[in-house]
């Protein structure tokens, strides 16, 4: 990777400069948008492998797997890539069910939060004390409570992803303009009516950039409840224990993929839903 | 909805009052004194503007004329039983299209469907906004939004317009259009207007009388009628007495300043 990606540009870059304007352009912002993370990629794979061959003895080649180890042994053994794709699998059942329930949660104390002031300074603390307790100190209280299984790794889910669920509706629903509020009151709409048809769409775009916070954050709070609560089906972060515990440094980097994989998912699809929801509300402000 | 009397004397100047100010004034909070001591009479038929200084407290007495922002002083007295308010931003809801953004009030005076449609249908082709009904706002220049948000006030049949420099953000072209299509709009429906502007000219081609306010607090420094008749043609803006008016309304306002 980290030898082809100089020719690479020369021959991107080469290409455009014959072409007709408007396909140069084109070109131009492939490469710009393309090229760059293309080549942090080869030079990341260049270090980790200047890591495994260079820099680590071979007795001790297992911390630091040559990206080609990892690459078969994690995704092209049948065993191995099946455990893991069924681990992402529940992973993403226990975030997905975090995200929605957190969404639910969130999205309802923000809306309880922006109908009066005092209801705001009442809550908000709590919102921000949910956010700031360590999720390891509050482990044993969540096993007490809900057990070790689908259940607690749920609910660490929605502690760690909930915070800018409430924060980014909050602050959708208030930041209405005056103008709109004085119309509204001018035609004595109801508090229900400014909160459906007014405070509500507005905050759509902020909703979407609080969701896309928490679905990141819901995939590492499954991984990190898997870690603590193992009972059932316990996903990526049980698996990413036992290839440590067994010291399989390659499968480990594989689970980490998908972690990642799983992530990057999330975050794009609510990105995504959110651009086809409000594309034709907004300019685009880039 | 309309006001029978209103139509019935659309032909005569004047109609009935629809908003007096009696010595009024307003005291924020805070303390500070935005307006003193302001009256003036405005009848069906009128156009007021008032021009003054930035900060002169011209848009604390829309609100005042509105009850959003009640007067502290004096007396507010309205039989406007609503207003159109218009800002200098078109106010739009960005996911609405142009007619649902027409059908919001009647929607939230919990009009029916149909009469909401009906409304709609009818102040749209008042500002020429026909084939546009399903565009979203973003699709639109800053002159249709404009026309949108004036259709929209419409809808309700207002007897009193409260206009806040609704087109002081626009170009000079546009803006003069839709100066004529206001006025235009003033012909027909007859309704009370007040309308908020820093330009003299607009100020004198629209109104049939001028109020000049000083910084604050904003007091009235001078009343001046506009004795031409509706409606008028863009070249008015020619006649010698047009320049007199305006000259008499630019030379108020500096006075003002002292």
């Amino acid at each position: 990777m980290s030898e082809v990606s100089g020719p690479q540009v020369e021959a991107l870059s080469g290409g455009g400069k014959i072409s007709s304007p408007t396909t140069r352009l084109r070109g131009g912002g492939l490469v710009r948008g393309v090229l760059p993370p293309l080549v942090a990629f080869g030079c990341f794979i260049g270090i980790a492998y200047l890591f495994s061959y260079v820099l680590l003895s071979p007795g001790r080649r297992f911390l630091m797997p040559p990206p080609h180890d990892v690459v078969s042994h994690s995704f092209f053994r049948g065993r191995n890539l099946h455990e893991q794709l069924g681990a992402m699998w529940d992973t993403a059942q226990v975030s997905i069910t975090g995200l929605v329930i957190a969404f639910l949660i969130g999205s309802t104390v923000a809306i309880v939060m922006s109908q009066a002031k005092w209801i705001e300074r009442a809550l908000y603390p709590y919102a921000v004390i949910v956010q700031v307790t360590p999720i390891l100190a509050i482990v044993p209280l969540i096993a007490l409570w809900f057990g070790y299984d689908f259940t607690a790794r749920v609910v660490v889910c929605v502690l760690i992803s909930i915070f800018p669920i409430i924060t980014n509706t909050l602050f959708g629903l208030l930041r209405v303009d005056a103008n709109l509020h004085d119309l509204f009151t001018l035609h004595r709409a109801s508090r229900l009516e400014r909160l459906v048809k007014l405070q509500l769409p507005h905050a759509v775009p902020d909703i979407f950039v609080g969701l896309r916070v928490a679905a990141g954050l819901s995939v590492i709070g499954a991984v990190v409840g898997e870690f603590f609560f193992g009972q059932g089906n316990p996903g990526l972060g049980n698996l990413l224990n036992l290839y440590r515990a067994h010291l399989q440094t390659d499968l480990l980097m594989g689970a980490l993929f998908w972690a990642c994989f799983l992530g990057i998912v999330s975050f794009w699809v609510t990105g995504f839903l959110a651009n086809r929801l409000t594309r034709n509300w907004y300019e685009e402000h880039r | 909805m309309t006001n029978p009397a209103g139509t019935a004397t659309a032909e005569t100047a004047v109609g009935a009052e629809v908003i007096a100010f009696r010595a009024a004034g307003k005291i924020f909070p805070d303390g500070t004194e935005a307006v003193r001591d302001v009256s003036f009479a405005l009848h069906r038929g009128e156009f007021l503007s008032v021009v003054g200084p930035s900060g002169c407290g011209k848009s604390t007495l829309l609100r005042m004329a509105s009850g959003l922002g009640p007067h502290t002083s004096g007396e507010v007295a309205s039989r406007a039983e609503n207003v159109g308010y218009v800002f200098q931003d078109a106010t739009l809801l960005p996911w609405r299209s142009v007619r649902k953004n027409v059908e919001l009030f009647a929607e939230l005076e919990g009009s029916s469907k149909h009469e909401r449609a009906r409304l709609a249908t009818e102040a749209i082709r008042l500002v020429g906004l026909e084939g546009f009904e399903n565009h979203y706002p973003k699709a639109l220049s800053g002159g249709m939004r404009m026309r949108t948000s004036v259709a929209r006030a419409l809808t309700t049949k207002p007897p009193l317009f409260l206009l806040d420099e609704p087109f002081g953000a626009l170009d000079e072209i546009t803006r003069g259009t839709l100066n004529e299509e206001l006025m235009r709009l003033f012909v027909s429906e007859r309704f009370a207007a007040i309308f908020i502007t820093h330009s003299i000219s607009e100020a004198v081609y629209l109104s049939s009388r001028v109020l000049v306010m000083s910084p604050r607090p904003g007091r009235i420094v001078a009343e001046i009628e506009v004795p031409f008749g509706y409606p008028r043609s863009p070249e008015l803006r020619y006649d010698p007495e047009f320049g007199r008016l305006s000259s008499a309304i630019s030379h108020a306002l500096r006075e003002g300043y002292e």
